[in-house]
């Protein structure tokens, strides 16, 4: 493989083009006099020129220097990058759902409007909750999109409050959410076990408390067992419950947000439900609420009066609109089949067999690896490079260690309470022979912190490219090609 | 019961649990409540074969009336553009939509060389300096961009075009409420904002000015004027544009805009209800570095090569946190490579051809159907792709008659726009033949 | 790690050096180097008002960002423009050519109410 890939404007030559558009059928008109001139391009956007061989080719060329779930093992910890189901690539991809403009009158949209409806009810019954909304494009949007229905419905009852409180343990987009929001951020310490610290949750739970956002197992792959306590201080309060959906991997058809107390929950179409990632989006982020806040729900809804599948604009409450139509269709649809395919009994045995697979990594890497809190985890498992420090060796190394030998490394430096953070998220879709090969590659690792150091600090040795200089890269920001 | 995606038999389940030290599945849930727990197990339909899948699907996929079957002029900001084939070959490289961000960049350098060259693609079209690698959609571009402009001038206020998509507007309002940002609307007059208006909402509070061109009525907006009002109260001018137009109008970084945003479903992504879709935003080199979302930036390796790193990240959610001013994280990465191999496939010529057939159908359409009896243009300015006829029937009844003869008709401005009842917005494409638009001319000739 | 004596010093990690009625500002020696490799100081502009204890810039390395309070109030009367082409100054001379702004205070004394070399030094201890 070359070690460099010219980018497309390097190989571009005038003339070229990709595509065949014919010359169009309709008689000329004149465009200096139909629009005034300064209006008009001056000169033209210097696009790439590549005949249609080179196109592919190129795109080959650089698909071949990225890595997927297809590609290998990913255990990327908080990401859930479970297998992605081939025939949902095909289902979305039918021309009943590609080829449907939204804005097109929804009796001629029927399928597409039932597939909402139903994929809002089966979400509904999977989290606990009384009602979902399919529209947020992401977990983060989601979780604006409840703290937006959190606000309104404090609002609703006359009540400002300002302050949502969030675990140290949390996603970044927690606090960053709050403050989109304009709602203040109040930290809570985890305790020594992992778990929220009641007592800090009592002292910072009071009037002002707007809600408590919460991942439940948490970011250390704990379940929170004092969840019903923790439900209680907050209502107490008279603040509400977030349930930030990322690791509803673990506990499927086994236990629902709902059940726990929380009142509005954010799931992630693209984590638990395998739609693919797509290097980054696009994802999904559906958001189920309690009945109280039903009316805040964002516009339009889909409804059901017994006969058509309709939009409901018609909810004054709401807090708006929140994305251009009504979220990323094309990733429900593949969603919705994923939950199909699987079935009640299918979704529980997901999140069995990723608890298994979790707790199997955990078990066989924690002699050499330090494991900072006792007992089982859940669907991940959060190791430190402590062990390894002392040799130099940090998570960083051996998370690029690990490309040498074919894997995805885990999550790393997060969650930001533990020191030297690995988080190992492997998966339901892994087989115990590929889980003992990246054991076997961990426990190489740590071996070879004792004896050859330098070989981990120097790695990866075997990709397209080395460690890559950052520091550059944020001091003189190159961001754009130049002719 | 055995699923296709889950490999373990029992064997490998009860080899895995004797090595964790369990009896059992259950006692690794030890820590969640007994109350808690799901015992009747949930209520769903039960699981479907792949082939009961497929038909379960394509049967849901046949009740909608699809483009497939239909002539569409319908726009407003969704747009039946054609598709070249190499799209979906590209992004079907599952080395592509199964991978996660590019968090581990010796192994994702294809992905990120490739967003970099998007970004590149966006800054070119749009005169611009500075890119991210993507946003939601055309709606939320315009919430983040609003929100970028009140966050690096620390003012609160933002007006707004009423020309504009209206639901980028109400996107807008939703997001504001929260965070006490002001909305002003600026009014319109013959398709286009009223620069006399909008002079006036203007003030040392305004952070920006938010203007769509070609605006929701298709009219091609005078952004070098707007620029120079915006900037002389020192706010910035957010341009909101279509990207497939920019073949044809200036970019507007050259008439003084400061970001440009928009939707880039039109850039070779199906309409796919809805989404997912295409959310660009592009900026001067002076805003680069309070740009919402991700950026791919150049760099060198430990080996003296050229490489592709997720850059400025001090702006992000997960190192901000509480202090950052957007909390986006996922994006819609692979909508960018489609639009990157989009215009890729175009190239220098054919994107502005895409632009110049559109332009032209459009006014080869404008001139069959205001030639009708019946129906007249409500607006006099400039347009692209997209214009308003007034009819004298509701267009929700011609849209009905039209479907029963494959016809897609054009958006009912009645419903956002208060004085514009009887009125339809058509779009035409480049894909539209005149074949199509001498039909919907000869259709709508026989129900006027 | 520096701590030189004839500075005063904020436990937020900031460094004053009086030269009559102005003060310069700088970040220390332990703060630099908790950061890593500055990629971006977010500089004021000359003529703004500080007050002590509020943030009044941003300073940005690759994985992480900090927000850099003031001292002591006053007006800035010079920032480090040198900075905005090479912000690793902080990193290479943190208490000389890498210093932030000058501020003219707004109260000759309050620089005598921050830590001296010997109190700084066992906080920037602690935090190791």
């Amino acid at each position: 493989m070359k070690e460099n890939q010219p980018t497309i404007f390097e190989i571009s030559k005038p003339g070229r083009f990709a595509l065949d558009l014919g010359k169009g059928d309709v008689p000329a008109c004149d465009l200096e006099t139909l629009v005034p001139a300064h209006l008009l391009r001056a000169k033209p956007a210097e696009l790439p020129e590549v005949s249609q061989p080179d196109l592919m080719r190129h795109y080959t060329a650089l698909s071949t220097r990225n890595f997927g779930v297809d590609s290998g093992f990913y255990p990327l910890g908080s990401c859930t990058m479970k297998y992605n189901p081939k025939v949902n690539e095909d289902v979305c991809r039918y021309p009943g759902f590609t080829d449907l403009h939204p804005l097109q009158d929804p009796e001629s949209a029927q399928g597409a409007l039932e597939l909402l409806y139903n994929m809002a009810q089966h979400l509904a019954e999977l989290a606990g909750m009384d009602a979902v909304t399919l529209q947020p494009a992401a977990g983060a949007h989601g979780e604006l999109t409840g703290l937006k229905i959190i606000k309104a419905y404090h609002r609703s009852r006359g009540e400002t409050r300002t302050k949502v409180i969030v675990p140290d343990s949390a996603h970044g987009t927690n606090p960053a959410t709050a403050t989109v929001c304009g709602l203040e951020t109040v930290g809570v310490k985890s305790a020594g076990d992992g778990l929220v610290c009641l007592e800090a949750l009592k002292a910072a739970a009071g009037p002002d408390t707007a809600a408590l956002m919460l991942t439940n197992p948490n970011t250390l792959g704990l379940f929170e067992k004092n969840i019903r306590e923790i439900a209680e201080i907050i209502h107490d309060a008279g603040g509400l419950l977030y349930y930030d959906g990322a690791n509803m991997n673990a506990i499927m058809g086994l236990a629902r947000p709902g059940d726990m107390g929380f009142d509005v929950v954010h799931l992630n179409l693209h984590k638990t439900f395998a739609t693919p990632h797509g290097g980054g989006g696009p994802g999904s982020g559906p958001v189920g609420v309690k009945k109280p806040l039903i009316p805040f729900l964002p516009v339009p809804v889909p409804s059901f009066d017994g006969q058509k599948y309709g939009l409901d604009y018609d909810r004054p409450s709401s807090i708006g609109r929140i994305h251009s139509f009504y979220g990323n269709f094309g990733v429900i649809v593949r969603a919705y089949a994923y939950i199909r395919a699987m079935g009640p009994e299918g979704l529980r045995q997901v999140s069995e067999d990723a608890v298994l697979n979790a707790n199997y990594c955990l078990s066989r890497l924690r002699e050499d690896y330090h494991a900072p809190f006792a007992g089982n985890c859940l669907h991940e498992c959060v190791l430190t490079a402590r062990n390894q420090k002392p040799f130099g060796v940090k998570a960083l190394d051996i998370a690029k260690r690990l490309l040498d030998y074919g894997y995805h490394p885990p999550t790393i430096y997060f969650p930001l309470i533990v020191e030297e953070a690995l988080m190992i998220e492997p998966t339901e879709t892994e087989s115990k022979e590929t889980l003992d090969g990246f054991i076997r590659a961990m426990r190489e690792i740590a071996a070879e912190a004792g004896t050859d150091a330098a070989r981990i600090l120097s790695a990866p040795h075997s990709t397209v490219a080395g460690r890559l200089d950052e520091t550059a890269a944020a001091r003189k920001p190159v961001v754009r090609w130049k002719p | 019961m055995a699923w296709s995606y889950l490999p373990h038999n029992e064997a490998d389940r009860r080899a895995m649990l004797d090595a964790i030290g369990a009896a059992s599945a259950e006692q690794l849930f030890a820590d969640v409540p007994a109350d808690l727990r799901l015992t009747g197990g949930l209520n769903l339909p039960p699981a479907l074969s792949e082939p009961e899948l497929t038909n379960h699907l394509g049967a849901l996929a046949k009740i909608n009336a699809d483009l497939r079957n239909m002539s569409c002029f319908l726009g407003a900001g969704a747009y039946d553009h054609y598709i070249p084939s190499v799209i979906d070959h590209v992004i079907r490289r599952s080395e592509f939509y199964t991978a996660y961000t590019q968090y581990q960049p010796e192994i994702s350098q294809g992905y990120l060389q490739a967003l970099w060259e998007y970004q590149s693609m966006i800054c070119e079209i749009t005169g611009m300096e500075a890119a991210n690698a993507s946003l939601y959609d055309g709606g939320t571009a315009v919430a983040e961009a609003a929100m970028l402009a009140c966050a690096a001038s620390g003012k609160k206020t933002v007006v707004m075009a009423q020309a504009g998509h209206p639901h980028y507007r109400e996107i807008f309002q939703t997001y504001a409420r929260d965070k006490d940002l002001e909305f002003r609307l600026a009014p319109y007059g013959d398709g286009l904002t009223d620069l006399t208006g909008l002079r006036e909402l203007i003030d040392d509070s305004t952070a920006a000015v938010a203007i769509q061109s070609p605006n929701f009525f298709g009219c091609i907006e005078d952004l070098k004027g707007i620029a120079e009002i915006a900037h002389a109260r020192g706010a910035y001018l957010i341009a909101v544009v279509d990207p497939v137009s920019l073949g044809l109008l200036e970019a507007p970084g050259a008439l003084g805009a400061d970001i440009v945003v928009g939707e880039g479903q039109g850039l070779g992504i199906p309409l796919s209800f809805g989404g997912p879709y295409l959310g660009f935003l592009a900026t001067t080199e002076k805003l680069m570095r309070k740009m919402p979302g991700r950026i791919v930036g150049q760099t060198t390796d430990n080996r003296g090569n050229r490489g592709f790193v997720l850059t400025l990240q001090a702006r992000e959610q997960h190192i901000r946190r509480d202090k950052a001013t957007s909390n986006i994280c996922s994006n819609e990465a692979l909508c960018a490579l489609m639009a990157a191999v989009y215009l890729s496939a175009l190239g220098r010529e054919g994107f502005r051809e895409v632009a110049a057939q559109s332009f032209r159908k459009a006014h080869y359409a404008y001139r069959a159907l205001t030639s009708l009896p019946g129906c007249e243009p409500v607006f006099s300015g400039p347009f692209f792709k997209e214009f308003a006829v007034r009819l004298p029937s509701p267009p929700a009844e011609i849209n009905k008659k039209l479907r029963r003869v494959g016809i897609l008709g054009g958006f009912d401005l009645g419903g956002p726009y208060p004085g514009l009842e009887n009125c339809m917005l058509i779009c035409v494409t480049e894909k539209r033949t005149k074949g199509e638009i001498d039909r919907l001319a000869s259709e709508m000739g026989a129900m006027l | 790690m520096k701590i030189p004596k004839e500075l005063r010093y904020t436990k937020d990690h900031e460094w004053v050096r009086v030269e009559g009625t102005v003060a310069v500002v700088g970040i220390t020696d332990f703060a630099q180097l908790q950061l890593g490799d500055i990629v971006f100081v977010e500089l004021p502009g000359e003529g703004a008002m500080v007050k002590a204890g509020e943030s009044f810039t941003v300073i940005e390395s690759v994985k992480a960002a900090s927000d850099i309070y003031a001292p002591v109030s006053g007006k800035i009367v010079k920032v480090n423009a040198a900075l905005a082409d090479a912000p690793d100054l902080i990193n290479q001379d943190p208490y000389g050519d890498g210093w932030l702004v000058a501020v003219e205070l707004a109260d000759g004394s309050e620089p005598d109410g921050l830590l001296d070399n010997d109190a700084y030094t066992r906080l920037a201890e602690e935090g190791q």
